[in-house]
C-alpha cells in the first residue's frame, strides 16, 4: 500500500514541508484550494477551455523521421510541447496556479525564473487575469536570457535581479521565498518545478499531467502500442515529471530522466543532483541536492539555464531510488550539437535544454541502448537560446 | 546530562522581573576570532542567551544582512567543526546558556543525532532549525525532542491561535515569536500588533516567549521587554561589528541589555 503524497507531503521519504512558520498558514490554504477546485466542475471546465484555445492543446506527437535516421533508432516521436503558446511546457502550470491564486483572492503573483520560460509563462497568465507579477531572476541568466527578459516586460511584469549566491536559478528562488515570507497575506508564489514545500511538487505535477496523458493517447492511436521508452529533460524535473506521471504504472515503458552533466560528472561543474547529489533539505523539501559535507549547497552549472538548479523535485528522488525511473546526464558540449542539429534535421529549434535529452537519445541510439518506439518531450523552443549559443561558437 | 541552563536563566529573570537580552552572532563572521571575541564579550555584559547561528548557503528566512553575514563566514571557511569549536572554546570561560540557530540542512549533512551530540558535548544548550516547523517531520521532531538540548520553536504572526498553543507546548527553553510576517533585518519602527499578539502568545505558553526580527535599538527592545520575556537582536549587531567591530557591537549590545533592564514590566507580571 502506497501512502497518498496528497495528504502525507511524501513521495516515499522525500517531499515534505520544511519552510520558516510563517508560510505555513499559506501552504495549508493552497493545499485545501486545490483539493476544493479539483473537485470543482465550473473550474475543470475553465482549465479545460483555457487549456484548448489559450494555451493551443492538444500539442502535435510528431514523429521525427530524420532524427530517426540519424539517431538509427526507429520511430522517435517528440511531443511538441514547444508548440504550447508562450513556447514551452511551463505555461501548463501557470494557467492552473494563477487560476487557484484567484480562487484564493490573492492579487499578487511572485516567481523564480532560471531560462525565463516560466518567468515568461507566469507574466502571461497574470496579463491574462490581470494580476501584478513580480519574477526573480538571477542576474547571470538575465544576462544569458535577455530575450525573455524583454518579453516579461512586455506581458507587465516587474523582473527583479538577483545578485546573491551564483546568481542563477537557486538565488532566484531564495528571493522568491523571502518575498513569499514578507508578503504571504495577499500574494500566491508560483512555483515553476515540481519543487518546493507541499503541496507545489503534487500541484505542478498534476498540472503538467496533461503531457503524458496527450501522448498515452497519442501514441496508442498511431502505434497501437505503449513506447519502450520516455525521454526527458530534467533540472527541477516539472516536464519530464508531466510526462512520466502517465506512464508510471506502465512497468514496460523506460522512463528516462536526463540531468546536465554541465562540464562533466565529477567535474563539479554539473547540475546532475541525482547522479552526483546525496539527499538534503533545500526550498522547502527533502530531495537529492548537490552539497558539500557540511551542507552547504554546491554551486551547480550547466549551459542551460533552466537545468542550472542543484535540487530536483522529490517524487524523481523517489522515483530514483525505487528505481522506476533511470537519471542518466549529458554534458555542455553534447546539448549543444544536439541544439544544433535538430533545426537542420527537423525544422526545429529546441531549447537548450530540451537539446540534453535529445543528445542522449541520440547517443543511446549509437550504442544501441535505447528500445524503441521512443517518445522525447520536446520540452520548449530555442528562441531564447539563439543568441547565447551564437556567442559560444564564436 | 543537561544542566539547563535556558530554564535556570529565564527563572533567574522571572524572579527579578528583567526581561532577557538574546543576541544572535553569525559564526564565523567576519572570521572566527570575530566570533570568539565577540562571544566572550557577550557573555561578560550579561547576555542571558546567545544564538550562535550556523551560516548557510541559502539563508531563505534572512534578510540581506544575515545573508551577508552567513556568506561572509562561509568565504572566510567557516566550518560546522569551527562553529561547534569556538563554542567549546566559550564554555570553557563562561556558563551563559547557548541555543543553536541554524537552517536544517547543515544538521541532516552530518546527521541530526549526531550533530546534536556534538553540539551539546561542545556545550550547547538548545538547538533552534528555522525551517522545521511543527509537523513538518514527526520523527525528527521527536528525536529533538528528546535529545540532550532544548528543542526552540518558533511562531509567526501568520500561525493562527490552536497552533500557536501545540507550538508553545512543544518548544523547549522558550518560544521564539517572530515579531513580523518576513525575513530577519533591522528596520526603523516596531509593529502596532505586537503587543497584542506577543501577549496571546504569553498567554498560552508555558514556556518564556523571546521576540525577534526586526529588534534592533534599545527603544525597540525597551519596548519588546515590556511584552515578552527576552527580546532577540541579530541583524542590528551585525551592522555594528560591521561599521564598528567587535567593540562596536558590544558597545550596542550593552545600550540593549541596559535598555532591557530599565524596561517597565507591565502589572500583571508582578
Amino acid at each position: 500500500m502506497t501512502a497518498n503524497p496528497a495528504t502525507t507531503g511524501r513521495f516515499g521519504p522525500y517531499g515534505g514541508r520544511y519552510v520558516p512558520e510563517t508560510l505555513i498558514p499559506a501552504l495549508d490554504e493552497l493545499a485545501a484550494a486545490y483539493a476544493e477546485a479539483t473537485a470543482d466542475a465550473a473550474f475543470l471546465a475553465e482549465a479545460d477551455d483555457l487549456a484548448s484555445h489559450y494555451i493551443g492543446r492538444p500539442t502535435p506527437l510528431y514523429r521525427a523521421r530524420r532524427l530517426e535516421a540519424a539517431a538509427g533508432v526507429t520511430p522517435i516521436y517528440l511531443k511538441r510541447e514547444d508548440l504550447n503558446h508562450t513556447g514551452a511546457h511551463k505555461i501548463n502550470n501557470t494557467v492552473g496556479q494563477a487560476l487557484l491564486a484567484r480562487r484564493m483572492g490573492k492579487p499578487r503573483i511572485i516567481a523564480e525564473t532560471g531560462a525565463g520560460q516560466h518567468g515568461v509563462a507566469t507574466a502571461t497568465a497574470c496579463a491574462l487575469f490581470d494580476m501584478e507579477c513580480v519574477v526573480y531572476m538571477g542576474t547571470e541568466d538575465v544576462r544569458r536570457q535577455s530575450l525573455n527578459v524583454y518579453r516579461m516586460e512586455l506581458l507587465g511584469a516587474e523582473v527583479r535581479p538577483v545578485e546573491s549566491g551564483t546568481r542563477t536559478l537557486k538565488d532566484a528562488t531564495n528571493e522568491a521565498l523571502r518575498d513569499w515570507v514578507t508578503n504571504v497575506r495577499d500574494t500566491h508564489y508560483i512555483i515553476g518545478s515540481v519543487v518546493g514545500p507541499h503541496p507545489f511538487p503534487l500541484i505542478v505535477r498534476d498540472f503538467q499531467a496533461v503531457i503524458g496523458r496527450e501522448a498515452r493517447r497519442q501514441i496508442l492511436k498511431v502505434e497501437g502500442r505503449l513506447p519502450a521508452t520516455v525521454v526527458a529533460c530534467v533540472g527541477g524535473g516539472s516536464n519530464a515529471m508531466g510526462m512520466f506521471h502517465a506512464f508510471a504504472a506502465d512497468d514496460e515503458v523506460a522512463l528516462i530522466g536526463v540531468e546536465a552533466a554541465g562540464e562533466g560528472l565529477g567535474s563539479g561543474r554539473s547540475s546532475a543532483s541525482l547522479n552526483e547529489g546525496r539527499p538534503g533539505v533545500l526550498h522547502g523539501s527533502l530531495s537529492y541536492l548537490l552539497q558539500d559535507a557540511d551542507g552547504q549547497i554546491a554551486p551547480a552549472h550547466s549551459v542551460a539555464a533552466g537545468l542550472d538548479y542543484p535540487g530536483v523535485g522529490p517524487e524523481h528522488a523517489h522515483l530514483h531510488d525505487s528505481g522506476r525511473a533511470r537519471y542518466v546526464s549529458v554534458g555542455d558540449g553534447a546539448a549543444e550539437r544536439a541544439f544544433r542539429k535538430l533545426p537542420a534535421l527537423e525544422g526545429i529549434i529546441p531549447a537548450l535544454e530540451t537539446a540534453h535529452a535529445l543528445a542522449w537519445v541520440e547517443e543511446a541510439g549509437r550504442r544501441r541502448e535505447i528500445e524503441a518506439p521512443v517518445v522525447i518531450c520536446l520540452s520548449g523552443r530555442g528562441d531564447k537560446d539563439v543568441v547565447h549559443v551564437s556567442s559560444l561558437s564564436q | 546530562m543537561s544542566h539547563d541552563r535556558i530554564g535556570a536563566r529565564f527563572a533567574e529573570l522571572a524572579v527579578v522581573g528583567r526581561p532577557g537580552f538574546i543576541p544572535y552572532v553569525t559564526a564565523g563572521y567576519p572570521t572566527l576570532d570575530h566570533t570568539r571575541d565577540l562571544l566572550a564579550g557577550l557573555a561578560e555584559l550579561g547576555s542571558d542567551v546567545i544564538e550562535l547561528g550556523v551560516p548557510f548557503s541559502d539563508p531563505m528566512a534572512d534578510g540581506p544582512t544575515i545573508q551577508r553575514s552567513s556568506q561572509g563566514a562561509l568565504d572566510a571557511g567557516t566550518t560546522v567543526d569551527d562553529v561547534l569549536g569556538v563554542l567549546a572554546e566559550l564554555r570553557g570561560a563562561s556558563e551563559v546558556p547557548v541555543v543553536i540557530f541554524s537552517y536544517l540542512n547543515p544538521l541532516y549533512a552530518r546527521g541530526v543525532e549526531t550533530f546534536v551530540r556534538e553540539a551539546a558535548e561542545a556545550g550547547a544548550d538548545g538547538i533552534l532549525p528555522t525551517d522545521l516547523p511543527l509537523g513538518a517531520d514527526p520523527a525528527l521532531e521527536t528525536r529533538l525532542l528528546e535529545s540532550p538540548l532544548d528543542f526552540v520553536r518558533l511562531i509567526a504572526p501568520t500561525t493562527d491561535p490552536a497552533r500557536v498553543r501545540q507550538i508553545a507546548r512543544s518548544s523547549q527553553g522558550f518560544v521564539y515569536f517572530i515579531a513580523r510576517t518576513g525575513v530577519t533585518g533591522a528596520r526603523a519602527a516596531l509593529r502596532n500588533e505586537l503587543a497584542r499578539e506577543a501577549g496571546a502568545v504569553r498567554e498560552v505558553s508555558p514556556v518564556p516567549v523571546a521576540v525577534g526580527f526586526g529588534v534592533s535599538t534599545p527603544e525597540h527592545a525597551r519596548a519588546v521587554g515590556t511584552v515578552a520575556d527576552a527580546a532577540v537582536v541579530g541583524s542590528a549587531l551585525v551592522n555594528r561589528l560591521d561599521e564598528g567591530g567587535v567593540d562596536g557591537a558590544l558597545a550596542l549590545a550593552g545600550e540593549l541589555r541596559a535598555a532591557l533592564a530599565a524596561s517597565p514590566r507591565s502589572a500583571e507580571d508582578g
